[in-house]
């Protein structure tokens, strides 16, 4: 028993940080789908470039960026070519405080061009009217982006992050060929098939499983309700308070009607 | 030309800045593997990871790579599996969006949500259970099983679909069951012929999830003859775990596939990622 407690909590960190990442990409896909809304020269090849990262294999990804972030390699090259000395960089992936943070950028990198491809597809359905009128209104673009492209994709927003939830939680391939799990970065699913398919506890395993699936509809509510609640823009609510309006003046007329009838 | 006003110019340059930044980022992970997998083992050992090669010509690596993570092996059996399970989910995901979209029966609105909810459950978490019923099943260790566990249609497909179904007049299904045809007749003769932008986007979609599949081809198809490419690829981490000019190009080989598809089937790619995000 005490095994399964250590095995439920050490994941956490790694689950906040890897459940964070989404977070992060989605401000930049809209940052850069937005930039792509608004004409672009060649914007098929900044597209494809941004893109390309998603449909490659996750163990690719994994062998990619475990030789990417391995020490005295790539991005380390890459920030002494910018004059930082080795010394001062971390080590990327052995150290316990950044290296979730370092699994989390690849899921960045993974992932962005793909939200980025989904809110352009949004913002391109909306009515190109529009950006005229705004325009000849005098709208700058911050205003354009506020008034119409924002409102225009937000529920796909709110469906991507949605789907995120399961989609960062089950973050397995990376992290199992850069880290396998190993210095606190084993996610979810690292630990869970390892406990099932290599410690053959099963039942275990099982028990993570639903465990998950329980997180994920909790998440799932509560960021439904939080975006409700934040994309409120009035008619909801009101909707609702009319319904309870109503109902009490239903109760309120059938309770007068029976007082009526004693009375009589 | 016009002149542009400075602060239009002034957001032009900073666009074009942001969005050339932002693909070097994308991209240089995948440049650097590439310089890495034209290095020899002494080029590799001896000069800097940024350097580049002294011939983009020398294809060693991808040779031993190829031999030694037996990828023509995998290439082969991801080939089987690609073409067995992308026909299969094609007529279960379009059939099955047929009946959900013509016919009102009594759960329609239960089969969908079910779709929903279960697109929700990340896949890896119920393998546990599904290990469970493959072994009993005697699956395991057969192109078959793995088969039969990618047939399965997925929720994007299905809405690809279903939002297809929508746009076909029902005047089609009804005059063609006027003229003596059966549902059968419907589907196959006429709803099937004009669904096929919807399936080359359903197509694309799972084919790309296919080829990329790892954890469930690694649970099902252990003998090292039955890998498919991605299995074939995390070979590595053992023996070369740090020959990175081996591993480069073999993660290349990987990926070459991959581009050249995204290169011709870009717009199917695109759009099937809006679709699926739209309808949902």
């Amino acid at each position: 028993m005490y095994s399964s407690g250590r095995t439920a909590l050490s994941p956490c960190w790694s689950v906040c940080t890897t459940w964070a990442a989404p977070w992060c990409s989605w401000p930049l896909a809209l940052f850069f789908a937005t930039l792509m809304v608004f004409k672009v020269r060649g914007s098929s090849i900044f597209k494809g470039a941004m893109f390309f990262p998603y449909l490659i294999c996750g163990i690719a990804v994994g062998f990619i960026f475990k030789f990417f972030y391995a020490r005295g390699f790539v991005l380390d090259s890459i920030l002494q070519m910018f004059g930082m000395d080795l010394e001062n960089i971390p080590y990327w992936l052995q150290d316990q405080r950044i290296n979730n943070i370092s699994l989390a950028a690849t899921s960045v990198w993974r992932y962005t061009g793909q939200n980025m491809i989904l809110f352009l597809g949004a913002m391109m359905s909306v009515d190109t009217d529009l950006y005229e009128a705004a325009a000849l209104d005098g709208a700058n673009k911050w205003h354009v982006f506020k008034s119409i492209i924002l409102p225009s994709i937000k529920s796909i927003i709110v469906l991507n992050m949605i789907l995120s939830i399961s989609g960062s939680l089950s973050a397995f391939e990376p992290p199992y060929v850069i880290t396998n799990g190993t210095m606190g970065t084993g996610t979810y699913f690292v630990i869970m098939n390892r406990l099932a398919h290599e410690n053959q506890k099963v039942g275990l395993a099982c028990a993570m499983a639903i465990v998950l699936l329980v997180i994920i509809i909790l998440c799932t509510v509560a960021q439904k309700l939080f975006f409700a609640y934040i994309f409120n823009d009035g008619t909801a609510d009101e909707s609702k308070a009319a319904m309870k309006r109503r109902l009490k003046a239903e109760r309120e007329a059938a309770k007068a009607a029976r007082k009526g009838g004693q009375t009589e | 030309m016009t002149k542009m006003k400075p602060a239009t110019l002034l957001f032009t340059i900073f666009k074009y800045v942001m969005l050339i930044l932002a693909s070097i980022v994308a991209l240089v992970p995948v440049v650097v593997c590439i310089i890495t997998a034209f290095k020899t083992t002494d080029e590799y050992n001896t000069t800097r990871v940024l350097d580049l090669p002294k011939s983009f010509l020398y294809f060693e690596n991808f040779t031993i790579a190829f031999e030694k993570a037996r990828m023509l092996n995998g290439f082969l059996n991801t080939a089987i599996v690609l073409v067995v399970v992308l026909t299969v989910s094609v007529f279960v995901g379009s059939m099955l969006a047929y009946v959900l979209n013509r016919f009102q029966f009594k759960g329609n609105a239960i089969i969908q949500n079910l779709f929903m909810f279960a697109s929700l459950i990340p896949g890896i978490a119920t393998q546990v259970t599904v290990y469970q019923i493959m072994y009993s099943l005697g699956f395991i260790n057969h192109l078959y099983g793995y088969m039969v566990v990618l047939m399965g249609t997925d929720i994007i497909s299905i809405y690809i679909f279903l939002q297809f179904f929508e746009n076909l007049p029902v005047s089609l299904d009804e005059s063609a069951i006027m003229d003596g045809c059966t549902y059968f007749g419907v589907f196959f003769r006429i709803l099937f012929p004009l669904l096929k932008p919807a399936i080359m986007t359903s197509l694309v979609l799972k084919g790309v999830s296919v080829y990329n599949e790892y954890y469930m081809s690694n649970l099902y198809l252990q003998l090292p003859q039955l890998r498919t490419i991605s299995t074939a690829l995390y070979t590595f981490t053992g023996p070369y775990g740090n020959q990175y000019n081996y591993i480069c190009a073999g993660v290349l080989i990987t990926i070459i596939p991959i581009l050249l598809f995204f290169l011709v089937f870009q717009k199917q790619i695109y759009s099937g990622m809006a679709a699926g995000a739209v309808k949902g």
